[in-house]
C-alpha cells in the first residue's frame, strides 16, 4: 500500500473513477493543464484527455449548471470549485436545481454529481480563500455533504460519492492536503457516506470534529490524556446526513460533549450536534455541551487568522469546563 | 427578421412542411389555446394556483417543438406548456402541476423534458450539460431550451451561451421575446438592438424571426437543430412574439402597457394567419374548425378531470422523494409528519 497525502489520495480516487467508469468526467477551472490550483487533478488530463478532464471558462454557475445537465443525461460528473469562497455563484444551481430535481421530478430524474470544494483556513490565504461554509450546504435539503480528515477516508469517500445516486458536496480540508501521509489501499474501495468514524474510544469526554479540525482535536485529546482524561474522538466525516446514533451513544457513555468546527458558531453544525445530543441524551449529560468554533466574523487575513481558528488550547479549556461540573 | 407567413396568411417563401403537417400544427395551436384559456378560467375559480398564460405565443412554441426529434431534450419554463405538450408532456401532468401537486413534475417515461423551471435563466445551463452529456454517451440528441427576453439579463444566460459555444454543444437557445418581463418592457431590458445580436459575442449563429409565424419559427429551429445534430454547435433564435395576457393571473398588465398595443398584436394572431393560409389552399373550413374546437375542449376537460380526480399525496410523500434512500434522520421526520 502506498503512503499518500490527502491530496494524493483524492487524485488516486479520481484516477480510479476515470479508469473504471466511462461516465466519469472532471470539469472545473484549471483542472486540466495545470492540474488544479492545488494540483489535485495533476496528471489526469495526460491520462484521460481533455474530453474527460475539462478546463472550463471561469464561471462557477456554468460549471455546476452544466455538470447538473450532464448528470441528468447519465454521466457522473465531478466538478471542482477552486475555493469555498468561490462556490457561491454556483450555489443557486445547487439549491434551486441540483438538490431538488429528484423531488421535483419524482425520481424520474436525478443528479448524481459530485462538487469538490477545497475549504477552510490555516494557510494564510487571500480573502474568500479560507471559508468553511458547510452549514449552508447541510441546510439545503437534498444534498449529502462529506468532509474527509484522513487520506484513507478521502479516497474511499470520494469513490463512494461518485457512485452515489444523489448529489454530494465533497469538502476538502486545504490545511490537510499535504499535512500527513498514510497507507492508502491500491485500487477501488469505498468508505460509506453516513457513518461517522470513531477515531479513539474513551469514557470521560467526547470530542467531535471533522476535516482540518481533527488535527487539533487529536492534539487536545493527547493533552487531556496526559492528565488521565479518557477522551473519545468522533470524526463525523459525513455532515449530511448526520450519524446521530454514534453521537448519542457516545454522549450517553461519556456524559460530556465538546464539538469543534472552524465555521462560524451561530447556526453551525455544532449547534445541530448539541441539539441532537440534548434531544436524545440529556439525562446522561454531566455538563452542558460545549462548542469550540470559528467566530461570527468574516474570516480574518493571515496575520489574525490564529485568533479565529480553534486551537488545542481552546479545545482543552472547553473540555476542562465540562469536567469541572 | 425572417417571416414566411404574413398576418394575412400569404406565403412569402418556401413552406417548411406540407399541408397535412401544417394542418396538424394548426390543430395543435388550437388545442394549446383551449388549454391556456381553460387554465386561466380554472384559476379564477380557485381550482388552479397562479397560472402564467402563453396566449399569443403558440406559433413560437408549437413551431419549435415540431422541429425536434421525439428523443431530444426540452428544458423550458413555466410559460411553455404548449412546447412541452407538443414534445410529449401530458396535459393532465401540466394541469396537475398548476393545481399544486408534485405529480405534475414528472414527464412520461422516455420523454426527455425537465420539469418547467420556475427560477429565471438557470435552466439554460442544463440544456448545455444535457447536450454535452448526450454527446459523451454517443447519441446525437439535441437539447432545446426556451426562455423569455427577461432571462437574457440573467448571468446564467451569459454562462450558458458561452459554455455552449466554447464546448460546441448541441444546444438550441430559443428566446421567446414576448416584449415584457412581468412589467419591464423589452426596450428597457437591454440596449441591444435585437436579442439575436447577442449571439455575436459568443461566436454562435443567431437569428431573429417573426415568432408569430409558425413557418418562420419552424424553419429557423429546423436549421438550428440540424446544425446542432451535425456537430456544428449551438444557435440562438429570437422569436419575436407577444404575451397577450398577463404575466400571471396575479398581475394587471394595464398598469404597464397600453391597450392599443395589445390590440395591435391581436391583429398578428399566430393562429389566424395559418388558418388564412390553409383556407387559401382549400384545407380549412368552418366544419373542421368546429371539430377542432370540440375535440380540443374534450381533451382538456378530460385532462382536468384526471388531474382533479387524483387522491391527495400521503404525508410521507416528500420524504420518500428527496434521495434514492432516505437517511435515518429523514425517516424519523417522515414518521413524525404522519
Amino acid at each position: 500500500m502506498p503512503m499518500l497525502t490527502l491530496a494524493q489520495a483524492i487524485t488516486d480516487a479520481l484516477d480510479c473513477a476515470l479508469k473504471e467508469d466511462e461516465r466519469v468526467i472532471l470539469l472545473g477551472e484549471d483542472v486540466g493543464r495545470t492540474g488544479g490550483v492545488f494540483r489535485v487533478t495533476d496528471g489526469l488530463i495526460e491520462r484521460y484527455g481533455s474530453e474527460r478532464v475539462v478546463d472550463t471558462p471561469v464561471a462557477e454557475s456554468g460549471i455546476v449548471g452544466t455538470a447538473f445537465g450532464m448528470a441528468v443525461a447519465g454521466l457522473r460528473p465531478v466538478a471542482e470549485i477552486q475555493f469555498m469562497g468561490f462556490s457561491y455563484p454556483g450555489f443557486d444551481q445547487v439549491i434551486s436545481h441540483v438538490s431538488r430535481i429528484r423531488n421535483r421530478s419524482r425520481h424520474r430524474f436525478s443528479a448524481p454529481l459530485v462538487i469538490r470544494i477545497p475549504y477552510g483556513g490555516g494557510i494564510g490565504a487571500a480573502e474568500h480563500h479560507s471559508e468553511s461554509a458547510e452549514a449552508i450546504y447541510v441546510h439545503t435539503p437534498g444534498l449529502k455533504v462529506v468532509v474527509p480528515a484522513t487520506p484513507h477516508d478521502a479516497k474511499g469517500l470520494l469513490l463512494a460519492a461518485i457512485e452515489d445516486p444523489d448529489p454530494v458536496i465533497f469538502l476538502e480540508p486545504i490545511r490537510l492536503y499535504r499535512a500527513v501521509k498514510e497507507d492508502v489501499p491500491d485500487g477501488h474501495y469505498t468508505v460509506p457516506i453516513g457513518p461517522a468514524r470513531m477515531e479513539r474510544t474513551g469514557t470521560d469526554l467526547t470530542l467531535v470534529g471533522w476535516g482540518a479540525m481533527l488535527q487539533e482535536v487529536r492534539l487536545a485529546a493527547d493533552q487531556l490524556a496526559r492528565d488521565g482524561v479518557l477522551v473519545e474522538v468522533i470524526d463525523l466525516r459525513t455532515l449530511a446526513p448526520l450519524d446521530a446514533d454514534v453521537l448519542v451513544t457516545s454522549a450517553e457513555k461519556t456524559g460530556r460533549v465538546v464539538v469543534v468546527h472552524e465555521a462560524p458558531r451561530t447556526a453551525g453544525i455544532g449547534a445541530e450536534v448539541a441539539a441532537l445530543v440534548q434531544e436524545r441524551a440529556l439525562y446522561s449529560l454531566q455538563a452542558p455541551v460545549q462548542r469550540v468554533t470559528g467566530w461570527d466574523t468574516v474570516f480574518p487575513l493571515k496575520r489574525t487568522e490564529h485568533v479565529y481558528l480553534p486551537d488545542v488550547e481552546r479545545i482543552v479549556t472547553a473540555a476542562r469546563r465540562t469536567l469541572e461540573g | 427578421m425572417r417571416q414566411l407567413l404574413d398576418p394575412a396568411g400569404e406565403l412569402l417563401g418556401d413552406a417548411p412542411v406540407g399541408l397535412d403537417e401544417t394542418r396538424r400544427l394548426y390543430a395543435a395551436m388550437v388545442e394549446a389555446r383551449v388549454y391556456d384559456r381553460k387554465c386561466t378560467a380554472l384559476q379564477k375559480q380557485g381550482r388552479l394556483a397562479t397560472y402564467a398564460p402563453f396566449e399569443g405565443q403558440e406559433a413560437a412554441q408549437v413551431g419549435a417543438a415540431a422541429a425536434l426529434r421525439p428523443d431530444d431534450w426540452v428544458v423550458a419554463t413555466y410559460r411553455d406548456a404548449a412546447l412541452m405538450w407538443m414534445h410529449g408532456y401530458t396535459w393532465e401532468a401540466l394541469v396537475l402541476g398548476r393545481t399544486g401537486d408534485e405529480r405534475g413534475g414528472s414527464p412520461p417515461e422516455g420523454i426527455n423534458i425537465l420539469p418547467p423551471s420556475i427560477t429565471v435563466g438557470a435552466h439554460m445551463l442544463h440544456a448545455v450539460g444535457l447536450a454535452w452529456g448526450e454527446r459523451v454517451l454517443g447519441t446525437d440528441r439535441v437539447a432545446l431550451t426556451s426562455f423569455g427576453d427577461g432571462a437574457t439579463s440573467e448571468g446564467d444566460f451569459h454562462e450558458a451561451m458561452n459554455f455552449a459555444a466554447v464546448f460546441s454543444t448541441a444546444t438550441v437557445f430559443l428566446c421567446q421575446n414576448n416584449h415584457y418581463a412581468i412589467s419591464l418592457a423589452r426596450a428597457t431590458q437591454t440596449r441591444a438592438e435585437t436579442i439575436a445580436d447577442k449571439s455575436v459575442a459568443y461566436g454562435m449563429p443567431g437569428e431573429q424571426v417573426d415568432g408569430n409565424d409558425l413557418f418562420a419559427v419552424l424553419t429557423a429551429t429546423m436549421t438550428a437543430v440540424a446544425s446542432a445534430r451535425n456537430g456544428a454547435g449551438p444557435t440562438l433564435i429570437e422569436a419575436v412574439t407577444y404575451r397577450l395576457g398577463p404575466h400571471t393571473t396575479s398581475d394587471d398588465p394595464g398598469r404597464y402597457r397600453p391597450a392599443e398595443e395589445v390590440e395591435q398584436w391581436r391583429e398578428r394572431d399566430p393562429l389566424e394567419r395559418v388558418r388564412l393560409y390553409l383556407a387559401s389552399q382549400d384545407r380549412w373550413d368552418e366544419e373542421w374548425q368546429r371539430e377542432l374546437d370540440r375535440t380540443a375542449s374534450e381533451r382538456i376537460e378530460r385532462a382536468v378531470n384526471i388531474a382533479e380526480g387524483l387522491d391527495p399525496l400521503p404525508a410521507s410523500d416528500p420524504f420518500d422523494r428527496m434521495f434514492a434512500t432516505a437517511s435515518p434522520l429523514l425517516a424519523e421526520q417522515r414518521d413524525e409528519a404522519r
